[in-house]
C-alpha cells in the first residue's frame, strides 16, 4: 500500500507538473491569437504600414510561444497510458472521443493555418492571409474546446454507462458529453481567461519597450488593443466563473466547501474575503476553523445559488448527508457512510459478474449487472475506508481560491487603469514605476490562472472521475522508482524549455526595428 | 457561348488542380527558407520531439495496457481484477 501511495502521489505531482507547464503556453496562444487577429484586421482595413508591423512584431510572439508549447500535452496522454492505465481504460472513448476530435480536426486546422500566417503574406490575398489569422484563433479555441469536455467529463461524468463485461464507461449521448453546462462553462471560462493573460501580456511587453524607448507608437496602441482584450476577458471570465461556480455547487458540492474551508453551513452563508485557516488538526476537531477571517455577509449564498437566504453546505454537513436543490432549498441527500456502503455493494456485485463471467453463467452476471447498476453513482467511494479520505486539502484549495480572486481583482483594477491612462494620461507610460508595474502583472496573471486550475483538480480530490473513481483505484501498478525519475526528467525538459521560450522571446522583443 | 471556351477553361481548371500539390510543396520551401527566428525555433520543435517520442514515449512511457495483454476482452479482465482487489 505504501509503494502504491507513493506512485500515486507522484504520479499526481507528475501530472500537474506537466499540465501547469502546458497551460503556461496554451492561455497565452489563445489569447494572442484574437490580439493579432484585431492587429491585422485594422491593418486590413487601413492598410497603414505601423499596423502591418504591429501585427507582424505580436505575431512573431505569438509564433515563438506557439513553437515552444506545441506537443507539451502530449506528454499529458503518455501518463494516461502508462501511470493511468486502469482509468484510461475505464474511461475509454468517452475521454477518447474529446481527444481524437481534438488531435484530428483541431489541431491540424490551426497547424495549417497558421503556416499561412507566418509564410503567406506575399503569396496569398490580404482578405486570405486575415482569414487563415482568425481561423488560427478559432483553431485554438476548438482545440481547448476538447481538452475542456474531457476534463469537465471528470468533474461531472454523465452520458455514459457502466458495462462490467467491458469494464468501460460506454458513452450513450455525446451531446450530454460535449454540451454538459460544466464543459460549457469551464471551456469559455479558460478561453476569455486567455485573453486577460494575453491582453496583460501585451501591456506588460508593451511597458518594457516604452522603458527601453523603444517602439513608442507601436507600444501605445498596443496596450490599446491589449488593454481591451484583457479587460472584456476579464468581464467575461468573471461571469462565466459565477456560472462555473453555481455549477461547483451544484455539482461538487464538497469543492465549493473546501474552497471555502467552510465546515458547517448556515442560511445566509457568509463568503471568506481573506482568511488564515486553522491547523488541519484542529478544524478536524471541530474547534473554529479560522485564526482569523473577514467575511463578506451572504457572499457564499450568493455565489452559490444566486440569492441570499439559501444553505450552502459545509464538509460537515456533506458527509451527514445534507445538501441542497438547485432551487437552494435544503435537502437530506445520502451521507458518506451510505455512500461508501453503496460503494462496496457495487464493488461485491463487480465480483460477483466476474465470477457469473468465468463460469459462463448468464442469469448471474445480468443480476450482478442490475446490482452494479442500482449503487454505480458511488461506485468510487466503495475504495474509501472512511467519509474524511472524501475531503479535498481544504488548506490548498482554500488559499488557491483565494489567490485566483485576489489577483483577478488586482488584474481588473490594473486593466482599467491602463486603458484610462492610455487615453486619457498617457504620460503615465512613461512613468518608470508603472512600466514596472505593467511588467510586474505579467506575472500576477500567470499566478492567477495557474491558481484557477489548481482550485478545480486539487479541489475535486480524491476523485480521478467525480464519485466513481478515486486516483488510487486509477493508478497503474508501476515502480516509484521510474515515476520519481521521470517526474525530474520532465523537469529538466520543461524548465529548459521554458528558458528557452525566454531568451528567444526576450531577444525577439528587444530587437531594434531596422533590424528586422 | 463558344464550345472551345468551356473546353478550354475545363483544361485550365484540371491544369490549376494538378499542379496544386506542387505549388503548396513550393509554399511551404520557400516559407522555411525566408525563416529567421522560425529555423530556431523549428530546431527547438524538432529537439522537443525527439526527447518526447523518441526518448520519453520509448523508454519511459508505454501504453501498459497494450503492451502486457493482446486484446480488449484481456485488458479488461486485468482492470477487472486490479479495481476488484483495490476495493478490499
Amino acid at each position: 500500500m505504501n509503494d502504491l501511495m507513493t506512485v500515486v502521489d507522484w504520479s499526481r505531482w507528475q501530472f500537474a507538473l506537466t499540465a501547469m507547464y502546458h497551460w503556461l503556453f496554451v492561455p497565452l496562444t489563445l489569447g494572442l491569437s484574437v490580439i493579432v487577429g484585431i492587429m491585422e484586421t485594422i491593418y486590413y482595413r487601413t492598410k497603414s504600414p505601423r499596423w502591418l508591423s504591429t501585427t507582424k512584431f505580436w505575431m512573431t510572439l505569438f509564433g515563438i510561444n506557439f513553437a515552444v508549447g506545441v506537443a507539451t500535452g502530449i506528454i499529458l496522454e503518455f501518463e494516461f497510458g502508462t501511470n493511468w492505465s486502469n482509468y484510461s481504460w475505464f474511461v475509454g472513448d468517452i475521454f477518447g472521443a474529446p481527444l481524437a476530435i481534438e488531435g484530428l480536426f483541431a489541431f491540424f486546422m490551426e497547424a495549417t493555418f497558421i503556416a499561412i500566417m507566418f509564410f503567406g503574406w506575399k503569396k496569398v490575398s490580404p482578405g486570405f492571409h486575415l482569414a487563415s489569422t482568425w481561423l488560427t484563433a478559432l483553431g485554438a479555441s476548438i482545440s481547448a474546446l476538447w481538452i475542456l469536455v474531457a476534463n469537465a467529463w471528470m468533474q461531472y461524468p454523465v452520458g455514459m454507462e457502466f458495462d462490467p463485461a467491458q469494464m468501460r464507461n460506454v458513452m450513450d449521448d455525446f451531446w450530454a458529453v460535449a454540451l454538459s453546462p460544466v464543459a460549457v462553462h469551464k471551456f469559455f471560462h479558460a478561453v476569455f481567461d486567455g485573453w486577460v493573460l494575453a491582453g496583460v501580456f501585451v501591456c506588460g511587453v508593451s511597458a518594457w519597450l516604452l522603458m527601453r524607448g523603444r517602439r513608442r507608437d507601436m507600444a501605445l496602441v498596443s496596450v490599446k488593443i491589449g488593454g481591451w482584450t484583457g479587460l472584456v476577458g476579464m468581464i467575461l471570465t468573471l461571469w462565466t466563473g459565477d456560472m462555473s461556480a453555481v455549477d461547483v455547487a451544484r455539482v461538487q458540492p464538497m469543492k465549493l466547501a473546501a474552497m471555502e474551508g467552510l465546515y458547517d453551513g448556515e442560511h445566509g452563508q457568509e463568503l471568506v474575503g481573506i482568511g488564515v485557516l486553522a491547523s488541519e488538526d484542529d478544524r478536524r476537531a471541530g474547534k473554529d476553523p479560522f485564526l482569523f477571517k473577514i467575511g463578506i455577509p451572504y457572499g457564499l449564498s450568493i455565489l452559490a445559488n444566486h440569492d441570499p437566504n439559501t444553505f450552502v453546505p459545509g464538509i460537515n454537513d456533506l458527509i451527514k448527508g445534507v445538501s441542497f436543490t438547485p432551487e437552494g432549498d435544503t435537502i437530506n441527500t445520502v451521507s458518506y457512510a451510505e455512500r461508501i456502503a453503496m460503494g462496496k455493494k457495487a464493488h461485491e456485485a463487480l465480483r460477483e459478474f466476474d465470477r457469473a463471467l468465468a463460469a459462463g453463467d448468464s442469469a448471474a452476471m445480468e443480476a450482478a449487472r442490475a446490482s452494479i447498476k442500482e449503487n454505480y453513482p458511488y461506485f468510487g467511494y466503495g475504495y474509501l475506508t472512511s467519509a474524511e479520505e472524501a475531503v479535498p486539502p481544504v488548506g490548498m484549495t482554500f488559499y488557491a481560491f483565494r489567490v485566483m480572486v485576489m489577483a483577478g481583482g488586482y488584474l481588473l483594477l490594473f486593466l482599467i487603469v491602463a486603458l484610462w491612462s492610455v487615453y486619457k494620461k498617457v504620460e503615465l507610460w512613461d512613468r518608470k514605476w508603472w512600466q514596472w508595474v505593467a511588467i510586474l502583472s505579467v506575472a500576477v496573471v500567470w499566478i492567477c490562472s495557474q491558481a484557477g486550475w489548481v482550485t478545480a483538480e486539487v479541489g475535486r480530490q480524491p476523485w480521478i472521475i467525480q464519485d466513481l473513481m478515486p486516483t488510487r483505484a486509477a493508478i497503474s501498478a508501476i515502480p516509484s522508482g521510474t515515476v520519481i525519475l521521470t517526474f525530474w526528467i520532465f523537469a529538466a525538459v520543461f524548465t529548459a524549455l521554458l528558458v528557452a521560450e525566454m531568451s528567444i522571446m526576450i531577444k525577439q522583443i528587444n530587437k531594434k526595428e531596422e533590424e528586422e | 457561348m463558344d464550345p472551345h471556351d468551356i473546353s478550354n477553361q475545363g483544361h485550365s481548371t484540371l491544369r490549376r488542380l494538378a499542379e496544386l500539390p506542387g505549388r503548396v510543396v513550393r509554399f511551404y520551401v520557400e516559407g522555411f527558407r525566408g525563416m529567421t527566428v522560425g529555423r530556431k525555433l523549428w530546431a527547438l520543435i524538432i529537439i522537443k520531439l525527439i526527447i518526447i517520442f523518441g526518448v520519453l514515449k520509448l523508454f519511459f512511457f508505454p501504453d501498459l495496457l497494450n503492451r502486457d495483454y493482446d486484446d480488449d476482452t484481456q485488458r479488461a479482465g486485468a482492470v477487472r481484477e486490479t479495481l476488484i482487489n483495490r476495493s478490499r
